[in-house]
């Protein structure tokens, strides 16, 4: 072929990251001691695209690491071998091999050839028949982990295993990823190169190893897949063009693109408010014209909006996939047992957000099994079972993401966060409520690993999990028993671009209060008013005092306060403390699409943002947050 | 070459000219996006008094300066005629508001004469020099220097 294929490298990058991950996803859910024929295939399916794809393209390093994985696999689901956990281990780290690989072909990061030879060498010695060499200690922890995660298996293996599946249907799961059927490039092509590859193969042997050790996958057996490889070949093709002709098709679309129809949509939203306002001071009989045309683009706009929103929803099951092999991994690292239970996997989220959460959870998860979950002694001491649950959901609840994650370790110790929190200064009583004494690890430096077990604790503090998810415009709570477990939920705004708002006007300006801050407005009395000396004003609501802003004040507005009888509070929390604001007048709630500042301008205090209102003005959103630095 | 020391931004000698009280200023007509009427803005607090807030732009959020203010001159009003230039500056947009637009004007080197040293509320470090045309005098201001300045508090500190 002439063609210059480098234009294909990034469909393959991207496809073969995906055969990684529903290969690694696989692994774990596989039963050892009975793996389904189907999630054999399927692995063995996502190792030979892999390959086949890398062959093509001349990434040989990746076909010969590859290869020899294939190869077990092979013999695997021809029930040659029986699995192991020792195997699964080392396929777990050969797709690490060939994700390193992969990265460095893509210029990010570089190859340790000696892992590579290393996961090759044990992946031989698997392969060569000779009984797999009982391994380490680590292994025994780690299977029983993994016995408990192949319990809840994962969402991309259930549908994986519903596929139809043919001998050496490689094609078959191409369909299934987004991309495969249109480009269609990787579903046909790569395989009569791997068949060629392959005899090529049996021919000479394989150039990668030679250097390394015997080959010791056996030469007849390539020659005779190779075979397979030429008859599957015709009905493959068959199958491809079937299905690409009638499959749920999907293409790949740059975010910049999705980006820029998301702010065109919200022009559009804009401009259409901006006439409906203007055509109802029209006069009565144009207006009456105008007017179902105008319901009419109104109601065209929103769908479009939510279309379009919709677009850039994902599953937040691309975040949780990364979890078990964590939990694996770590759990093994730890000597402790723990299942993870996933539910909600399915729960969509704006792709913003899914990014900016995955780390904030990565490292509450970690948390949970370092600090949380305990030892098997200690648990069987407490009358618990040894394994340990880590339990992740997601879910929505109004306008909101809702995230857990819990565990039924061992909880938070009251009197040792109160302790760490007297040394290290911070305001504390012994009469605060559990809510508030929880709130203290998320304080800067205060390290959870000291507070709660000795274990040194690792990365970013809880601080910055909190500060993370705060940036998000979302909060996050933690309840705890003692002996019982811990649990952690994150509250998160569906979507950055949107926010809903409540629209106040102070003098002649008009200001966005988020909704999600909100928790009521009312009418203050004098008699609720009580001022501090030389500290401003607090309010007084149901028993509480609130400290009173008043919006004309913190943005410096040149108007009159309004008459102190009907003055207008809202009630604001932020972090878990109250304000209460004053306002001039509640305008309405609105939906309002968030716009920066620091474009053209800069970052502001107690402003997060702008938006348009109805009438093309711009109003600015209240950072709640910020207010209570003033 | 010697015209060289005066900014390598006077390669295109195209300049709009605007007036402010009774000076004639002139700043690349390259740099300038587009000249529109003077609209309500929207405030914002804790800003220096020339920042008159920021305008909806057909969707983009622009801040406005108002060089008035900025060059402490006592005559502002804001009527029909007031005009505001909006900026083309790099990735960022920025309106300023001026008294009028006059015209553009092509300058040659020799017209343009060096900055002489003198106190004034615009500093000689954002001029590019003196343009004479007749008998007008044009102060040249090298306008993007002078908006991404710390002293216009257009940008964030420490950036």
């Amino acid at each position: 072929m002439s063609i210059d294929i480098s234009q294909f490298y990034k469909i393959f990058f991207d496809e073969a990251d995906e055969h990684l991950s529903t290969m690694e996803s696989l692994l774990l859910a596989l039963d050892v001691t009975d793996p389904g024929m189907e999630e054999l295939n399927a692995i063995f399916r996502a190792a030979h695209s892999i390959k086949g794809g890398s062959s093509t393209f001349g990434f040989d390093d990746m076909t010969a690491v590859t290869h020899v994985l294939e190869s077990l696999l092979d013999r695997l689901r021809k029930q040659e071998m029986k699995l192991t956990d020792a195997m699964v281990n080392v396929f777990l780290e050969a797709g690490d091999v060939i994700r390193m690989q992969l990265d460095a072909h893509r210029g990010e990061g570089a190859v340790d050839q000696d892992v590579v030879r290393a996961v090759c060498g044990k992946l031989e010695r698997l392969a060569g028949g000779s009984a797999p060499v009982a391994r380490a200690t680590p292994h025994g922890v780690t299977a029983t982990a993994q016995g408990g995660i192949a319990r809840e298996p994962l969402p991309a293996a259930a549908e994986e295993a519903d596929q139809g599946y043919g001998l050496f249907a490689a094609v078959s799961d191409a369909a299934t990823q987004p991309a495969g059927p249109g480009y269609g490039f990787f579903a046909d092509e790569p395989l009569p190169v791997a068949a060629q590859q392959d005899r090529a193969d049996a021919a000479q042997g394989y150039g990668f190893f030679e250097e390394l050790a015997p080959v010791a996958v056996p030469v007849p057996r390539t020659a005779h897949r190779s075979g397979d490889d030429e008859e599957g070949q015709v009905t493959e093709l068959r199958r491809a063009s079937d299905q690409a002709a009638g499959a749920d098709t999907s293409i790949r679309v740059h975010v910049e693109k999705l980006d820029q129809l998301i702010n065109l949509v919200g022009e559009l939203v804009i401009t259409q408010a901006m006439l409906a306002q203007s055509a109802a001071s029209a006069d009565s009989a144009l207006y009456e014209k105008l007017k179902s045309g105008l319901h009419q683009l109104e109601r065209n706009t929103r769908d479009l909006q939510e279309v379009v929103m919709s677009v850039r929803m994902l599953p937040i099951s691309v975040v949780f996939s990364r979890f078990p092999r964590m939990v694996r991994d770590l759990a093994g690292k730890l000597g402790k047992q723990v299942e993870l239970k996933m539910l909600g996997a399915g729960t969509e989220l704006d792709k913003g957000l899914i990014e900016k959460i995955a780390d904030p959870l990565t490292h509450l998860v970690r948390n949970s099994l370092d600090h949380g979950i305990e030892s098997p002694e200690m648990r069987r001491a407490a009358g618990k079972p040894e394994q340990g649950v880590i339990t992740l959901m997601a879910s929505h609840q109004g306008g909101n993401i809702v995230i857990e994650v819990a565990d039924d370790g061992g909880g938070l110790n009251r009197a040792r966060i109160l302790d760490k929190a007297r040394e290290r200064g911070l305001p504390v009583r012994d009469d605060m409520s559990d809510q508030e004494v929880w709130m203290l690890i998320f304080e800067a430096g205060f390290s959870t690993a000291e507070i709660v077990t000795d274990v040194s604790g690792r990365g970013v503090g809880m601080d910055v999990v909190k500060r993370n998810i705060g940036a998000m415009g979302g909060r996050v709570e933690i309840d705890s028993a003692a002996g019982a477990g811990t649990r952690i939920t994150i509250r998160l705004p569906l979507t950055l671009a949107i926010l809903d708002g409540l629209s106040v006007a102070v003098g002649e300006q008009t200001y966005i209060i988020p909704l999600g801050c909100i928790i009521e407005s009312l009418l203050m009395k004098e008699s609720d008013l009580r001022t501090v000396s030389g500290g401003g004003h607090l309010m007084h609501v149901r028993g509480e005092y609130l400290p009173l802003l008043a919006l004309r004040e913190v943005f410096k507005l040149p108007c009159a306060a309004a008459n102190p009888d009907t003055r207008i509070v809202v009630i604001v929390e932020s972090e878990g403390r109250k304000i209460a604001l004053e306002v001039d007048e509640l305008l309405g709630q609105y939906q309002v699409v968030i716009k920066s500042l620091e474009v053209n301008f800069r970052k502001l205090p107690g402003i997060s943002g702008a938006t348009i209102t109805g009438d093309g003005s711009v109003a600015l959103i209240v950072d709640v947050a910020a207010l209570r630095m003033h | 070459m010697a015209n060289e020391s005066g900014g390598g931004i006077l390669s295109n000698n195209e300049f709009l000219t605007f007036t402010l009280g009774n000076e004639e200023y002139g700043i690349d007509i390259l740099k300038v996006q587009e000249i529109r009427g003077y609209d309500a803005v929207t405030r914002i607090a804790n800003t220096p008094e020339f920042i008159k807030g920021v305008i909806n732009l057909r969707g983009i959020i622009v801040p406005i300066v108002d060089m008035r203010i900025k060059f402490r001159l006592t005559q502002i009003s804001y009527d029909q005629f007031t005009v505001v230039i909006i900026l083309s500056l790099g990735h960022r947009i920025v309106g300023i508001v001026v008294d009028s637009v006059s015209d553009v004007l092509t300058l040659k080197p020799e017209q343009i004469r060096p900055t002489p040293e003198l106190s004034a509320a615009l500093d000689t470090r954002y001029i590019l020099g003196l343009g004479t045309v007749d008998e007008r005098m044009l102060i040249l201001v090298d306008i993007e220097k002078l908006m991404s300045s710390s002293e216009m508090a257009l940008i964030a500190e420490a950036v």
